[in-house]
């Protein structure tokens, strides 16, 4: 999903970084308030980053033969809400912008919009109407990482259509383009992300962490 | 949920990973955001931007990759084995999950 440096004309990157700034500004104060006044989330939270850090680094190959990766962000956004992942979204981007050349500053914008923030949002409301549907807790938390996932890649799908429209069929034209190259790779890595965050939230939980809750808090006195 | 019902999703999602190597599946398994750019590139377009700086080579890109991973995977082993720690004796590890 990391639209690469220089890949977005000025207008549209210029757009898409204004957009992303208020998510990432409003995710990192209520970061750096959580970390003040709840010193027991600080593990939790880490474990949220952790878990986007290591889903990201992994390229796995998937059926259309070309690889990609998972992007773990809706552990966090279930466990902690959207807006605190924007913060740690940005976080994981900016460092492989800066040292991996994966993604960029220019780019950056549109990235955070994708994976840090439709993802997340994408992640939670999926799960809200899971649970409101009375769908098993495992199968909402699967089904809220899977889709989280696929529209971060839909979302970068949209976002090049939008700059780059094809020539016949315009902007609908380009995103099935965008849309075989991205979203259709990502199907079976959206279901290994989905099972992944079910093994992460059931081995916290195992630990006396109600990882769900909206704010992930540790139980146990 | 229990631990070997936990392992078995693991596993699940390390053989959908494995999958595509192993069946009859075309292409060279380079990264969907190379192509996506290459597509781009065939439209005519030069980007305006280039990264400050790059990876002089992919093993020093292999080695970033790796040490990114490790900073996750070491950080999430060090918060589930404290709090693994942190239980109080005698209760399960697993079953009523």
């Amino acid at each position: 999903m990391h639209i690469m440096e220089g890949f977005l004309p000025i207008g549209h990157a210029a757009a898409w970084t204004a957009i992303a700034a208020p998510f990432v500004v409003t995710g990192a104060r209520r970061l750096a308030r959580q970390l003040r006044d709840r010193p027991q989330d600080r593990l939790p939270l880490a474990a949220a980053g952790a878990f986007v850090f290591v889903l990201s680094a992994l390229k796995l190959p998937s059926v259309t033969g070309s690889c990609s990766h998972p992007t773990g962000t809706g552990f966090g956004a279930l466990a902690f809400g959207p807006p605190t992942m924007a913060a740690l979204g940005t976080v994981v981007l900016l460092f492989q912008a800066l040292l991996l050349a994966h993604g960029g500053l220019t780019t950056l914008g549109a990235n955070v919009v994708s994976m840090a923030v439709a993802g997340p949002w994408t992640s939670w409301a999926v799960y809200r109407l899971a649970t409101g549907l009375r769908a098993p807790q495992g199968l909402s938390v699967f089904l809220a990482a899977c889709l989280g996932d696929l529209a971060t890649y839909t979302v970068t799908s949209l976002q090049l259509a939008l700059a780059f429209p094809a020539a016949s069929g315009g902007v609908a034209a380009a995103f099935l383009k965008f849309a075989g190259i991205f979203a259709l790779t990502q199907v079976p890595l959206a279901i290994a992300e989905g099972l992944l965050t079910v093994v992460m939230v059931n081995a916290l939980e195992a630990r006396g962490m109600a990882a769900l809750s909206g704010k992930l808090t540790e139980v146990r006195p | 949920m229990s631990r070997r019902g936990n392992a078995a999703l693991a596993l699940a999602a390390a053989a959908i990973a494995a999958a595509p190597l192993a069946l009859p599946v075309g292409g060279d398994f380079g990264g969907s955001d190379d192509k996506a750019a290459a597509a781009i590139a065939a439209t005519g377009y030069r980007p305006w931007f280039t990264p400050l700086w790059k990876p002089p080579s992919t093993e020093v890109e292999s080695l970033l990759f790796a040490l990114q991973a490790a900073l996750g995977a070491g950080t999430l082993g060090y918060v589930l084995g404290r709090t693994h720690g942190g239980r109080p004796p005698g209760k399960a590890d697993d079953g009523e999950h």
